[in-house]
């Protein structure tokens, strides 16, 4: 009997194997710590990336111009003098900014390199004998067009060019004059040219000119001989009335039909294509003050006016119902309050540049109605202001001195009133909300207004929720409340999987079988809405009087699956109907009768093939929650209804919808949420038309949807790429909120059931 | 037992009854949506039998043979407005559409025919229709077989008499021959001829690079020249083997009667297959339904996608998705891992929380846009400056490709996976943690063999649900790399094989570019049809899946729950 076998074993958790495989599972514990945390935390980042990404992308829409002396491999381009003798008439730069070109009183053209001034070349332009340069006419600014105008009556068209080689893989530039119509003088008038406009077409040159005293419209047809391909010219002039007003500035509009005249503080209107000869047709006051600037804009619609009190306004042509047209003041620019000195127009953009003759610049685009920068950049008075092609870069002359200067500017098409307001495109009678991002020619205006894709957004969620809504809170209701549970868990995960069903399938569904038989059918659609219901008591009325045995024989709670094939029937019964209140109420087909009679516009995909299409993919969204919130109410709340007399109905309307109103709400939002988002139901049941109309039978295009369409073309880092990503910001960010706030509204719910 | 109405009403009846209505509605959308995806989905694929009838219109008459595929009934009055001659008295007339193929005759394989004006309605056994590689269906009847200029058989009646069935047994062998030299054509030029393309361009990129690293190695460069010479005396082989194919498959003609009485001829290497439904029975026609399903999943598309199989959407779709899955499965679990098991709980959490669950509910085109403009363009953008200079200036995977649609996809999908698994973490009792510290397990040991497994049966639920919601997604996929037509499989037998940058083909892109970018919608939509079929028994045998994991694992926690 020794003690020894009773006391226990001796084990020793300290030998060197156990701490060393302590350590190891204490490390691996460790680093399994560190790897989780750092893995959940990074996904959950990645995941937040997003919105801050979308945010990246847009933010350069917001930002405001700058501008900065002209830097080259890190030192800053210094003022030089102007190149060349004489006084400028004209500067412009090519497509790089490398190049600039100067046009002189002494009908020189002087090619230099704008970052040191140093002459490339210069080239004397055909001057008549004993004749003095007596203006020089802008024809095309992105074009290089230009025309000068002589003493003598003569004119001369010329444009700068140039040409880029690679010569060893090194971009050399070689600028020249060109002369489109032949560098021969051609013969506008006998008076002095002191003004001048030119507009073209193909064959056509109108050349307008004159002094004070009186004007000639000249035309020169080139026209190029098919067989010897020899260019002919012809030339034919007219001699214009006298305008009542004193021309100091004029302007032909491309077209050619109109000629603005500017004045000391007006502009007359001459339609030189009216019916009795050119005559006046409207005179109107510009300004307060007296006309500095008077410009025509990228495209050649608008005009630019600019005053000696600093405004700077537009102005176009505007056609009334009867045809008339009318120049029409459109939008103005605060231009501080020193007279403007000159405005250089974009030659990709509807915007400019202006400077007063305080010094300062102004950076403006049209459409957008924006400043987008002032800038103080000469002390002094500046004489001459060239914007680059691409408009990155600026040429400023004052005193003889030309800067150059870098703009970044990159976005200033977009402005909140471009967005979302009303805007008055150059062409439209007036201001509208137009979405139309691209088009075939380059000095197109891009119309940017969100306004009719949030429409279409609303509007389709709008149609989607009137359908899907009472369908799914209704179900949602019996099934929860009336339903025996037997059928309840059938029923309940089969509706649940319809939210699985690919969105595209509806789409293809909706666009494709069911938008072909609604205008077949569409009679048959609205005749369904109205029998079904009626169908549906009448049965319920009748199966109340079946004797109680019968009805016995199926218990309470199975009254859904009765109603299969009535609901069924009566809707057999109403495609079958239909044929006959046609005939009887829209004579005989009530899509044309709608379209014809009623001069409603009817799409074949409209919004009630969306309403419908798209209803059905919110009906489980909306049933699932509504039915777990009204499940989850308490039952004792509703038997101690029950107890006390109330009828199931009652009870439920008193006691249970209102403990579930919460749950219903947010099953609401998050529905909504689904319907605003959804793209490929839209994109395909509707014919993409981004209108702004609350009609149940036209189309629309959606924000989710514009981005499915126009995102693969849009180029990258471009206002429309941004834009899209604002829209898909705007979704994000309202489908998150509306989320959140579900969200928020059902754990408030659940707190509450649980004190219940 | 007798009630009155108003007592009736008094009591809510017909408003529960409305509500019943409403449930009953959803089942019928929802069963009779499925219904007519199947009906029309299932039945392009049985051979329907040909009609030959007399067709007379404005007293004007002409044969006309094809298969009858829809029928409508119109009002006379628009009828009449049309021009044509309908009796008086008549209101409304039956129209059915038929599809007449022979699109190199006619110029279109659909016409409308007033069902009334049918007259000498018959299904003649001799009457066979031929799918073609190009130009759709043919419907006719066969004249002659020619071997080159060499006539081998020659049958003119309209019965079925054995000289026309020893003609039909040799145009069939016929047809035959041609699969089998079309198969090698096709071995040939799809996967011998484009192994020496892929390696040519590869050794092209591969010299490039060698350019721009300025590198001076004479001996790489010959290296890369005498492997280029020795491709291209390979080329030339299979050069030389494909032009005679090419000879032999064009050896063989068919002239055939089409519906206008003239004869044109065929090419049998054009035909893919050719039948005469009127002459087959219950069992041909099942084992012909039968070999065209298989087509429609295992081969490629013909006719700008109207044609043919989908069996690439299909592979797009799945190697997509197991991609995807790949990706998402791990990150989500350990996201999830972390929220419950190792944040402090509190408002943050909470905060965090809210948002993955929101992030759910976001657009998915909004991630598609995400996909593009981060993944692609700026991710794929630097990494094709970092790594591939020599492909510049065309993309590798600065353009949309498998790799970046799988990204944005689990990007898309991981708040599901993270619910779930939170979900299923949640339900497992504290007391079964507390017992594996309490047994002294660290906490690592704890959740590897405790916890995880016992959430796994919720994350599967997880990654099941993430994968349905994946493969019905079409949004997203338009802007990150899917394409209406794919050249190659991302995985084949070329170096490295999977192939992360390639566009590939999606079935839910492709009911959507072939029911509304087609030409041919009409000749495509039986397809589109099908198509949808298909995407649709996947997506819910996936997500029932799901729910039997889900009841099953509620079934087996319920004994913990007390």
């Amino acid at each position: 009997m020794s003690t020894e076998n009773t006391t226990t074993p001796q084990i020793d958790f300290n030998t060197p194997a156990q701490q060393r495989l302590r350590k190891l599972r204490a490390l691996k514990d460790k680093s399994a710590t560190v790897g989780i945390a750092f893995g959940g935390i990074s996904v959950i980042i990645a995941i937040l990336l997003i919105f801050f990404y979308l945010l990246y992308e847009v933010a350069p829409l917001f930002q405001s111009a700058t501008m900065d002396r002209w830097q080259q491999d890190g030192r800053t381009v210094e003022a030089y003098a102007s190149p060349g003798e004489g006084k400028t008439l004209y500067l412009s730069m090519e497509e790089q900014a490398e190049i600039g070109v100067r046009i002189t009183d002494q009908g020189q053209a002087v090619f230099f390199n704008t970052l040191d001034g140093t002459v490339l070349k210069e080239q004397a332009l055909p001057h008549p004998a004993g004749a003095e340069i007596a203006s020089l006419s802008v024809i095309s600014e992105a074009q290089h067009l230009l025309a000068l105008g002589y003493s003598n009556g003569e004119a001369l068209i010329f444009k700068h060019d140039y040409k880029s080689t690679y010569p060893d893989g090194v971009r050399v530039i070689t600028p020249s004059i060109e002369y489109p119509v032949g560098s021969e003088l051609i013969r506008v008038g006998d008076k002095p040219l002191t003004k001048l406009a030119v507009a073209f077409d193909e064959e056509n040159w109108s050349l307008i000119g004159g002094d004070a005293t009186g004007m000639t419209q000249t035309i020169l047809s080139v026209e190029v001989n098919m067989m010897t391909d020899e260019v002919e010219t012809s030339l034919s002039s007219i001699e214009l009335p006298a305008f009542n007003i004193k021309a100091q500035k004029i302007i032909q509009l491309p077209d050619r039909r109109w000629l603005m005249i500017a004045g000391k503080n007006k502009v007359a209107v001459v339609d030189l294509q009216a019916d009795d000869g050119p005559q006046t047709s409207q005179v109107v006051e510009a300004t307060s003050g007296e006309i500095t600037v008077f410009q025509l804009l990228l495209g050649g619609n608008a005009l630019l006016i600019g005053d000696n009190q600093g405004n700077i306004n537009q102005w176009f042509l505007v056609r009334d119902q009867d045809t008339n047209w009318h120049l029409t003041k459109i939008r103005s620019f605060e231009g501080g309050s020193s007279p403007v000195v000159d405005i250089s127009t974009e030659h990709r953009r509807k915007g400019f540049a202006s400077i007063d003759e305080a010094g300062t610049l102004r950076l403006f685009n049209t459409t957008a109605h924006r400043n987008a920068l002032t800038e103080a950049v000469t002390s002094g008075e500046a004489d001459y202001i060239a914007y680059a092609p691409r408009s990155n870069a600026l040429l400023v002359e004052e005193n003889n001195m030309l800067t150059l200067w870098a703009i970044h500017n990159e976005h200033p098409d977009v402005s909140w009133s471009a967005l979302w307001e009303k805007v008055w495109y150059e062409g439209y009678q007036e201001p509208e909300f137009i979405w139309q991002s691209s088009a075939a020619n380059n000095d197109f205006e891009p119309k940017y207004s969100l306004m009719p894709l949030a429409f279409g957004t609303l509007k389709a969620a709008f149609y989607a929720m009137l359908l899907g809504t009472p369908l799914a809170i209704a179900g949602a209701v019996y099934t929860a409340y009336f339903m025996v549970p037997a059928m309840r868990r059938k029923v309940k995960p089969f509706i649940e999987l319809m939210e699985a069903l690919p969105t595209v399938i509806l789409g293809f569904l909706a666009g494709l079988w069911l938008a072909p038989f609604m205008e077949d059918q569409l009679a048959g659609i609205f005749v369904i809405l109205m029998v079904v219901p009626i169908a549906i008591v009448t049965f319920g009325f009748v199966w109340a009087q079946v004797p109680n045995r019968i009805r016995f024989l199926i218990p309470e709670g199975w009254d859904a699956a009765l109603l299969v094939p009535v609901i069924i029937l009566a809707v057999l019964f109403s495609l079958n109907i239909s044929d006959g209140i046609e005939v009887l109420l829209f004579g005989g087909d009530m899509r044309l009768w709608i379209s014809n009679g009623l001069e409603i516009p009817y799409d074949q995909r409209n919004a009630l093939v969306v309403g419908i299409a798209m209803g059905f993919a919110v009906i489980p969204t909306i049933f699932s929650i509504t039915e777990d919130a009204i499940f989850a109410v308490p039952k004792h709340l509703s038997y101690g209804s029950l107890a006390l007399g109330a009828t199931p109905w009652q009870t439920l309307t008193r006691v249970v919808l209102p403990t579930a109103s919460p749950g219903i709400f947010s099953a609401l939002m998050i529905g909504m949420g689904r319907a605003v988002g959804e793209t490929m139901i839209v994109l395909m049941a509707t014919g993409n038309t981004p209108i702004m109309d609350m009609n149940i039978f036209e189309g629309m295009r959606t924000l989710a949807a514009n981005i499915a369409v126009e995102m693969p073309e849009s180029e990258v880092g471009s206002t429309h790429y941004r834009i899209l990503f604002l829209a898909a910001f705007v979704l994000f960010l309202f489908t998150f909120v509306v989320n959140t706030l579900a969200e928020l509204v059902r754990q408030h719910l659940r707190k509450k059931y649980g004190s219940l | 037992m007798k009630v009155s109405f108003s007592e009736w009403a008094k009591s809510g009846s017909p408003w529960v009854w409305l509500n019943a209505g409403a449930v009953a509605i959803s089942i019928i959308m929802v069963v009779g949506l499925l219904l007519l995806i199947a009906s029309r989905g299932l039945v392009h694929f049985w051979p329907a039998d040909i009609l030959q009838a007399t067709y007379s219109q404005n007293n004007h008459s002409i044969r006309i043979i094809g298969e009858t595929v829809d029928s409508e009934r119109v009002p006379a009055t628009q009828l009449r407005d049309a021009g044509v001659d309908v009796p008086e008295g008549v209101e409304e007339m039956r129209r059915d559409l038929m599809k007449i193929g022979n699109r190199d005759v006619g110029g279109t394989d659909f016409t409308w025919v007033l069902h009334d004006n049918l007259s000498n309605q018959q299904y003649p056994e001799m009457l066979f229709a031929a799918e073609r590689h190009e130009w759709g269906n043919f419907y006719g009847y066969l004249r002659a077989l020619k071997e080159g200029d060499t006539v081998v058989g020659q049958y003119d009646g309209y019965d079925k008499t054995p000289e026309y069935l020893a003609l039909w047994d040799k145009f069939e062998a016929s047809i035959e021959r041609a699969q089998e030299i079309h198969d090698s054509i096709y071995q040939i030029e799809k996967h011998e001829i484009g192994a020496i393309n892929y390696e040519i361009e590869r050794l092209r990129l591969k010299q490039r690079s060698l350019e721009l690293d300025g590198s001076t190695d004479a001996a790489a460069f010959a290296e890369i020249d005498a492997r280029r010479a020795e491709l291209g005396e390979e080329y030339k082989v299979l050069q030389d083997e494909l032009i005679d194919l090419y000879g032999q498959i064009n050896r063989d003609k068919i002239v055939a009667e089409v519906s206008g009485g003239q004869t044109i001829e065929i090419d049998i290497a054009k035909i893919v297959r050719a039948f005469r439904p009127n002459d087959m029975g219950i069992f041909a026609k099942l084992g012909h339904y039968g070999s065209k399903l298989w087509e429609f999943v295992s081969d490629e598309p013909r006719e700008a996608n109207t044609e043919g199989g989908i069996f690439p959407a299909i592979f797009g779709t799945v190697l997509m998705v197991i991609i995807m899955s790949v990706l998402v499965t791990p990150f989500g679990v350990i996201a999830a891992v972390y929220l419950r098991e190792y944040a402090k709980q509190g408002f943050t959490t909470r905060l965090i929380r809210i948002a993955v669950n929101n992030l759910a509910g976001v657009p998915s085109i909004v991630y598609g846009v995400f996909g593009l403009g981060f993944f692609v363009y700026f991710l794929g953008g630097n990494i094709d400056r970092l790594f591939y200079p020599e492909a510049l200036p065309s993309p590798t995977f600065g353009t949309g490709g498998l790799m970046w649609a799988s990204i944005t996809l689990a990007l898309l999908t991981v708040p599901v996976v993270i619910v779930a698994t939170e979900e299923g973490l949640t339900r497992i009792p504290r007391a079964i943690r507390e017992g594996s510290l309490a047994l002294g397990a660290t906490k690592a040991e704890t959740l590897w063999k405790v916890v995880l497994p016992m959430a796994s049966p919720a994350m599967m639920t997880g990654v099941i649900l993430a994968i349905a919601r994946a493969a019905g997604e079409v949004a997203p996929l338009m802007l990150v790399g899917v394409v209406k037509l794919a050249p190659n499989l991302p995985l084949d037998g070329n170096y490295p094989f999977l192939h992360l940058d390639q566009k590939f083909m999606h079935l839910g892109f492709h009911i959507y570019d072939v029911g509304f970018q087609s030409p041919n919608v009409e000749a495509a939509r039986p397809l589109v049809y099908a198509t949808a079929l298909l995407l649709v028994a996947v997506i819910a045998l996936l997500n029932i899946s799901a729910v039997q994991i889900r009841n099953h694992l509620r079934e087996k926690y319920k004994a913990l729950e007390m």
